[in-house]
């Protein structure tokens, strides 16, 4: 009977930790793939290469790394919360010193030959260092301001890195993430009015004393139309072919929107498009549609979860994926002005994509590792 | 402590499907902008992607001219006027181009090469019909536009030569980019640009080329420009000066003649090429409107290789014009002193050989001065055999012969200077008979004619001078036209000294073996001259007493080499001339070598730059 119990809370047999992967998880993930295979294929027009063949290799490569990682107990995982944050941030720092400049902004690192983003990475550090951290909350000293100050400190840090590349999309997202899991974690609701009320004051302030160049690099930022043959041709090209897929689209390889060179990064950030141009409202509202279900079922892992690191990953890792999906399409529509964010699982691109699938991995981990129980002794 | 976890448990349930929710919404929203985008406002956008669209237009700069020194132009650009088919816009491209060929004949192969660019490139994608359109042939197309649907007709530029016979070794030519040149350069997918293909149009092809302009243009369904929005303009290619005159190297041409044969003139200063020709030479521009199979065959069936740049590829045995590398190997390793006076019998004796002296009576005994005056072998062979092949070939290749040299065009030998390791590389022994023949530049060695006129202004300033051509890129002067740009040789200038002083007894001394070299007026001239067999003389020719290689046939008589520089006191250029199968440097070459010296300095830049004109023509190069 105990024994039993045991063997239920942390399951160590294999086989029994493949059968409690949720594979219906990874098959949304597998349908999501397979729409980036369908537009990057056209996006190439009309062959798998030299995006989709690759795209694919990089997603069998990423099922492969998630479903290892799903593997390594949750706890194990969760000793190293911070030695991910650490590197996360050493990593900025590296970018910010000897990093490549990409679009006047240095982003990237580059690893023999691999481009890496170290702002993908810190993400996942930042949701599974918030998560360590409130994991050992007892729940009277959520209150205690004081208690607030080292995960407060967690988020700005980086936030202030990725803000110096400058990477002003990134950073915003990076802070509304850090945000939503304060919130999850069950901060009071008046503490974030008391934090959100004096933004546009400070904002402004801040605004006023910057130099010329910065104030002009944050109005292009805000206002793309103020530079038409820069993001704002993108966004004007992107909505015609949009608009002229209509209800049902023009069809798989008929798209000449956006096939027409008029979109300098079709494969990329504005993938979309071919699939809007394409397959019309239905086909884009179906993608939307998948988007929503793996959110969803990453946000049903972490309601399922009977520890509280575990859900507060699951639901940073929901809402980290969320972010990803909703500024790019609302980029693509010209709903917002930010740039550089992929489609994640769907667009072109190596780097966003493993580290997309590794935190699913860690995502998968928690669901099979859902019953443990941690060991917290350390505490109280 | 389990009530800890449950009250955070329903307070993260109630908040993520909070948030959750809020999510579900923003997606929404996003879906209900989409339908207003894409339905309410789709056939708004579905008009201006079909009746209106802007185009990204690629706009081809003018490749960057060559220059020579005082500013002429070598290679510029024509107006060229070519058709072009967009393929999407025409409803049968067999068709279209059927009714074209009625206005501009199309040849058979022309329409298999529009065929297969058609087929391979995106249906947007200008593709190139015809070249060269006259202006008649322009205003048909004009006429029948409506027939023709697709075609346009755009203006180019095609490389123009100013001398393309003269310099065709040297600049090279332009062709087409194929598949290997495809390096993500958007301007090579343009129709109608060219990639430099060899000489000075390959080495600096890149900063020849320039980079594309872009012009976005409002354009309707049928690919007919309503309007151009904007047009950033492309940077064109940068303008390359070399150090060239070209007054000189056409002079240089002409003294060749019809002769098989090369010449290099340095500045041995700082190593500017003034000169370089290889006769005979070809046209180019052939090549661009295609050439005949007859005019091919000729080419490469011509026993003087008019194809081939005989100053940086042609190797040649140095003969006597070695000497001067040997004896100063020997003085460095005090091998021989300056003044030690070696005997010549006529011949020397080794191991069962006998290795003549071209004077069979022999010379009797000679210092270094006196050895190089009478061009002696005997002396030569005692020195290589005292002072070893090896370091015979290190000094060499600091001259700068046998090795590579930072030439800035393509395609340079190096030839060979052999060592003893080399020849065991090979597998076999070295032989002390070898370094016999290495003594009067025999045997294995080869060089250029560039890298003797390397060796000549080396000697002459004691200075490790490489040989260039690039002067200016864009006007701007580049490194290398001070003689401080260049290291010291770091041979001792007594052993130069001597050296030179029998170069110059070589031209000037009674009893010299170049006399025909002396230059008239107030200049004096140093050389060398060398006859390089091309054949091994028998003992059976030998004995026979009335061999002269005169009788032989072309092709077996022995090539004719002279270097030298000028003026002896206070060296301006070096030289180096090859007629092949000329027989003797001092009768075939250094005659020729005189008339080009003369040249050189009669047209000397220091002189010209005082002009007006050719000053201001230098200035803006």
């Amino acid at each position: 009977m105990i024994e039993q119990r045991l063997w239920l809370k942390s399951p160590h047999d294999l086989t029994d930790k493949i059968f409690r992967i949720n594979w219906l998880f990874v098959l949304l993930l597998c349908a999501l793939a397979s729409v980036g295979y369908v537009a990057l294929y056209s996006a190439a027009g009309g062959s798998p290469e030299p995006y989709a063949t690759r795209h694919i290799v990089r997603f069998s490569f990423g099922l492969l790394l998630m479903v290892c990682i799903a593997l390594v107990d949750i706890r194990i995982i969760a000793r190293f919360s911070w030695v991910a944050y650490a590197v996360g941030l050493v990593l900025l720092l590296l970018v910010l010193k000897v990093g490549h400049v990409g679009k006047g902004a240095q982003r990237w690192l580059e690893f023999g030959g691999q481009q890496i983003q170290p702002s993908e990475l810190m993400k996942l550090g930042l949701i599974l260092a918030l998560a360590a951290w409130f994991h050992r909350a007892d729940w009277d000293r959520i209150g205690n301001p004081l208690f607030l100050l080292p995960p407060l400190i967690i988020v700005l840090v980086p936030v202030g890195l990725i803000l110096k590349e400058p990477n002003l999309g990134t950073a915003m997202i990076t802070l509304v993430l850090g945000g939503v899991i304060f919130f999850a974690a069950g901060i009071r609701w008046w503490k974030f009015a008391l934090v959100l009320l004096p933004v546009p004051f400070v904002a402004r302030y801040v605004y006023q004393h910057l130099h010329g160049y910065q104030r002009a690099r944050i109005d292009t930022f805000l206002n793309p139309e103020s530079d038409p043959l820069g993001a704002g041709y993108n966004i004007i090209q992107s909505k015609i072919a949009l608009g002229s897929g209509g209800l049902w689209g023009k069809g798989f390889l008929q798209g000449t929107q956006a096939r027409l060179d008029f979109l300098p990064e079709k494969q990329t950030d504005f993938i979309f498009t071919i699939i809007g141009e394409e397959f019309g409202l239905v086909g884009a509202i179906a993608v939307i549609t998948l988007l929503l279900l793996v959110t969803w079922g990453a946000l049903l892992i972490g309601l399922r979860c009977k520890h509280q690191y575990g859900r507060l990953v699951a639901f940073g890792i929901a809402c980290n994926f969320f972010l990803y999906c909703f500024v790019n399409i609302a980029m693509v529509m010209g709903v917002i002005p930010v740039g550089g964010v992929p489609l994640p699982l769907i667009s072109h691109g190596g780097s966003a994509m493993i580290t997309m699938m590794v935190a699913f991995g860690i995502l998968m981990s928690v669901h099979v590792h859902r019953d443990v129980e941690f060991d917290d002794s350390d505490s109280d | 402590m389990i009530r800890r976890d449950i009250r955070h448990r329903t307070v993260f349930t109630r908040r993520a499907l909070l948030i959750g929710g809020a999510q579900t919404l923003m997606l929404a929203g996003l879906a209900a902008r989409l339908r207003q985008v894409q339905v309410d406002q789709g056939r708004r956008y579905a008009t201006m992607a079909e009746e209106n669209s802007i185009a990204a237009r690629l706009i081809a700069p003018q490749r960057g001219r060559i220059l020579d020194r005082f500013g002429a132009q070598l290679a510029g650009n024509l107006i060229n006027w070519h058709a072009l088919l967009i393929a999407e816009q025409t409803t049968d491209v067999g068709q279209t181009l059927d009714k074209f060929s009625a206005i501009v004949p199309l040849s058979d192969a022309e329409r298999v090469r529009i065929d297969r660019d058609v087929h391979h490139s995106k249906s947007f994608i200008p593709v190139l019909i015809k070249e060269f359109l006259s202006r008649d042939a322009m205003t048909m197309i004009e006429v029948n536009a409506t027939d023709l649907p697709g075609i346009l007709v755009d203006a180019g530029a095609s490389r123009s030569y100013n001398y393309p016979y003269e310099l065709a070794h040297v600049l090279g030519y332009v062709a087409p980019p194929n598949d290997s040149d495809m390096n993500g350069d958007p301007l090579l997918s343009l129709p109608g640009v060219k990639v430099g293909r060899a000489g000075v149009e390959k080495f600096h092809d890149l900063a020849l080329r320039g980079h594309p302009g872009v012009a976005h243009l409002e354009v309707n369904a049928v690919g007919r420009v309503i309007r151009e929005l904007d047009r950033t303009d492309g940077v064109n290619g940068e303008a390359i000066g070399l150090s060239f005159d070209v007054n000189l190297q056409l002079a240089v041409q002409k003294l060749l003649g019809d002769e098989a044969a090369s010449a290099v003139v340095l500045d041995c200063r700082n190593g500017e090429i003034m000169a370089m020709v290889s006769n005979p030479s070809f046209d180019p521009t052939l090549f661009a409107t295609g050439i005949s199979q007859a005019q091919w065959t000729d080419w490469t069936k011509d026993r003087r290789t008019p194809l081939i740049n005989k100053a940086t590829s042609g190797l040649y045995a140095p003969g006597s014009t070695f000497k001067m590398a040997v004896a100063l190997a020997g003085l460095e390793a005090r091998a021989i002193s300056m003044h030690d006076r070696l005997n010549c019998p006529g011949h020397l004796d080794l191991g069962g050989s006998r290795f003549h002296c071209w004077n069979k009576r022999g010379h009797g005994p000679l210092d270094l001065h006196q050895a190089l005056k009478y061009s002696c072998d005997v002396y030569f062979y005692q020195v290589a055999l005292r002072t070893g092949i090896d370091r015979i070939s290190a000094m060499s290749q600091r001259l700068g012969l046998g090795t590579e040299l930072d030439i800035d065009i393509p395609g340079q030998r190096v030839g060979l200077m052999p060592t003893r390791e080399w020849r065991v590389s090979q597998g076999h022994p070295w032989e002390l008979g070898d370094t016999v023949v290495s003594g009067i530049g025999q045997g294995y060695i080869v060089v250029s004619p560039l890298q003797l006129a390397t060796y000549a202004a080396r000697v002459a300033t004691g200075r490790a001078v490489q040989p260039h051509f690039t002067r200016r890129i864009a006007g701007v002067m580049q490194p290398g036209s001070q003689p401080e740009d260049w290291p010291g040789l770091e041979v001792a200038e007594p052993m130069l000294d001597a050296v030179r002083s029998g170069m110059f007894a070589v031209v000037n001394e009674p009893g010299g073996t170049a006399p025909r070299a002396r230059l008239d007026g107030p200049f004096q001239l140093a050389g060398k001259t060398g006859s390089s067999q091309v054949r091994r003389v028998s003992r059976k020719q030998r004995e026979s007493g009335n061999f002269d290689s005169k009788n032989l046939p072309w092709e077996f008589r022995p090539h004719a080499l002279f270097v030298a520089y000028a003026p002896y006191d206070q060296p301006r250029y070096a030289l180096s001339v090859v007629i092949e199968h000329g027989n003797a440097g001092g009768t075939a070459a250094a005659p020729i070598a005189r008339d080009i010296m003369t040249e050189a300095l009669r047209l000397d830049p220091a002189i010209r730059q005082d002009g007006g004109p050719s000053q201001v023509a230098d200035a803006k190069s």
